[in-house]
């Protein structure tokens, strides 16, 4: 009889560890000193606000949106807004800046979470001020894992871009942008110990985009960017002109260090806009 | 004749027994419960459910082929104590050595057993991408088994091919020729199916859903078109990944068809139109849900992988 009341107390207790780890501890411990030594950071509700699936669906791909509360004027704009999941191997997804010239400081995007994790946003405004906002990501789907489906159509396809501007944009209006680009983003996180299919990340690290010359959005970016980074933003088209994209790769020996790397090619793919 | 004694047992008594000796019984492993759906053709039909905590992963179909000299196991369970089980029904069933370890994909409920058969003279077979799928998502996989599973892996456990089929190969089981075929990324990037000749048994596993919800992880095209190839041929029997054996072949595949064929259609109409992923993921083919199992869990995940592989289109 001992043994049935053993199973039992632990048919009852084993549920009640399981679910405790919205923890905040990585970014408490390591990155808010690693990014933002010294400096305050304010909640930031009524500055950015930060959509994602509560529940993504596929870890390699998750839609998030980056909301901006304020306008994009040239005394009081959105300058850089930084966005990192806490417990991915290599946090850092990426730092986008942006200008007045951006029009509105929405950015949409898709990236790898490895795991249950808060993502986070901070915004610096032109005067230095920080914000921050957060959701938390419940990454699932046992099956695939922080790669694409198909990584050889992906490599065929490198360096490829499309731009799409929102039907008849209104000239001097904030005006929605999607550049897709065809890039494996591979991580490098293959496993170590078998030493014939070493691969190292290779991924975009930069990209600029111009409307007329000038800079719309600048980002700095990381493995975390899903494969075929495909990004969401606003340009201002006040009269016809040339919006560019460009972006160039790296490839580094450590997926989680940054320390040796190699610049890779440079890419850039031009759009008329004619409002 | 031992059942019928321990059947006059009082119920009450009984369950006492069954309380008090199950942790043993688990201890030692049963072989797992396999049935011979063709001459020497023995499955384990696994069930429709996610795989998690309680079924360990052990979820999909898995099994062996036996020949006059040797035995082909085929995937080999989603995690290493389905892998033991399924050896020990091999050892009831013929006492001829396993020659062949299959794996149909990379995917964790087909390969999580492979280390239960991995001895000299036992030969790993894969398609020529599954040894990259498994270096690329092994680390990934080893670290969310015990979490999602509650299983303990190493990488030991991954056992990457040693014999690698680019496009067709023969296994000979002794008087009993196996055709193994990799077929271009569909289902996933490392698809292999096995082709009994002397039954012409097709051992589809995930190149066919029955009942689950098919589960994209590779190309919406590409998997069409491997289907348009196979419904064309006859097979007396069709092994999938996932539900029960198929003797009507090619009318089975059609659900699947239709459902992969909705998504194609469905997400094109809506890449035209300019919708976007996140959108897209909660208006697409939710017409399908009362047809499938594990709709609301897979669903949406096609619809994604589907959408990235079709935006490209031009
Ligand atoms: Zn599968």
């Amino acid at each position: 009889m001992k043994l049935h009341i053993i199973i039992m107390t632990l048919l009852l207790t084993a549920p009640l560890k399981a679910s405790a780890d919205k923890d905040e501890s990585i970014w408490n411990n390591q990155l808010k000193q690693h990014f933002f030594a010294g400096k305050s950071i304010e909640e930031g509700e009524n500055i950015i606000r930060l959509d994602a699936p509560y529940r993504a669906e596929d870890p390699a791909l998750v839609p998030i949106k980056v909301i901006s509360q304020i306008p994009q004027t040239s005394s009081r704009y959105i300058k850089k807004i930084l966005l990192l999941v806490d417990k991915n191997p290599y946090p850092f997804v990426g730092e986008f800046e942006l200008t007045p010239e951006s029009g509105k400081a929405d950015l949409a995007m898709r990236i790898r979470v490895n795991t249950y994790s808060y993502v986070r946003a901070i915004a610096e405004m032109n005067d230095g001020k920080l914000y921050m906002t957060k959701t938390f990501v419940k990454a699932s789907g046992g099956c695939s894992a922080p790669i694409g489906a198909d990584l050889d159509a992906a490599m065929r396809r490198l360096g490829k871009m499309k731009f799409r501007v929102e039907d008849a944009p209104a000239p001097g209006e904030p005006t929605l942008a999607q550049l897709m680009i065809s890039h494996p983003n591979i991580t490098g996180m293959q496993m170590d110990q078998v030493t014939r299919f070493i691969r190292r990340s290779h991924f975009m690290d930069q990209l600029t985009v111009k409307f007329d010359g000038k800079t719309v959005l600048k980002a700095k970016t990381d493995i975390a960017i899903s494969a075929d980074p495909n990004f969401r933003f606003y340009f201002v088209p006040n009269h016809k002109g040339e919006l560019v994209a460009e972006f160039t790769d790296t490839s580094c020996e450590k997926p989680t260090s940054r320390a040796v790397c190699e610049s890779g090619s440079r890419y850039s793919k031009s759009y008329t806009v004619d409002p | 004749m031992k059942t019928a004694h321990f059947l006059t047992f009082p119920p009450a008594l009984l369950s006492f027994f069954l309380i008090l000796f199950a942790p043993l019984q688990l201890s030692a492993l049963e072989a797992l419960k396999v049935r011979q759906v063709a001459d020497g053709i023995y499955v384990h039909f696994g069930v429709h459910e996610l795989p998690d905590k309680h079924n360990h992963g052990a979820i999909a179909n898995i099994g062996f082929i036996v020949g006059e000299r040797c035995v082909a196991v085929i995937d080999t369970g989603g995690n290493p104590e389905e892998g033991e089980r399924l050896k020990k029904a091999v050892e009831q069933t013929t006492d001829k050595p396993v020659c062949y370890v299959i794996n149909t994909h990379v995917h964790p409920d087909h390969i999580y057993g492979n280390i239960a058969f991995k001895q000299p003279g036992v030969e790993f077979v894969g398609h020529a991408n599954l040894e990259r799928a498994m270096l690329s998502r092994g680390q990934y996989y080893i670290d969310k088994a015990a979490e999602q599973l509650d299983i303990h892996l190493s990488p030991k456990n991954i056992i990457p091919p040693d014999n690698v089929v680019k496009q067709y190969k023969l296994l000979n089981l002794g008087n009993r020729e196996l055709v193994v075929t990799a077929h271009p990324t569909a289902h996933t990037d490392n698809d292999l199916t096995v082709l009994d000749k002397k039954t012409n048994t097709l051992w589809l596993s995930d190149l066919m859903f029955s009942g689950h919800l098919p589960v994209l992880d590779g190309s919406l095209k590409g998997w069409l078109q491997v289907i348009e190839k196979l419904e064309k041929k006859q097979f007396n029997h069709v092994i999938p990944g996932h539900g029960g054996l198929v003797s009507n072949w090619p009318q089975a595949i059609k659900p699947q068809k239709d459902y992969l064929t909705m998504l194609l259609n469905e997400i094109r109409a809506k890449i035209a139109k300019g919708v976007y992923l996140e959108d897209a993921v909660n208006q697409v083919g939710l017409t399908a849900r009362s047809k499938w199992q594990l709709f609301d869990e897979f669903h949406r995940k096609n619809v994604t992988t589907a959408f990235a592989e079709l935006e490209w289109e031009d």
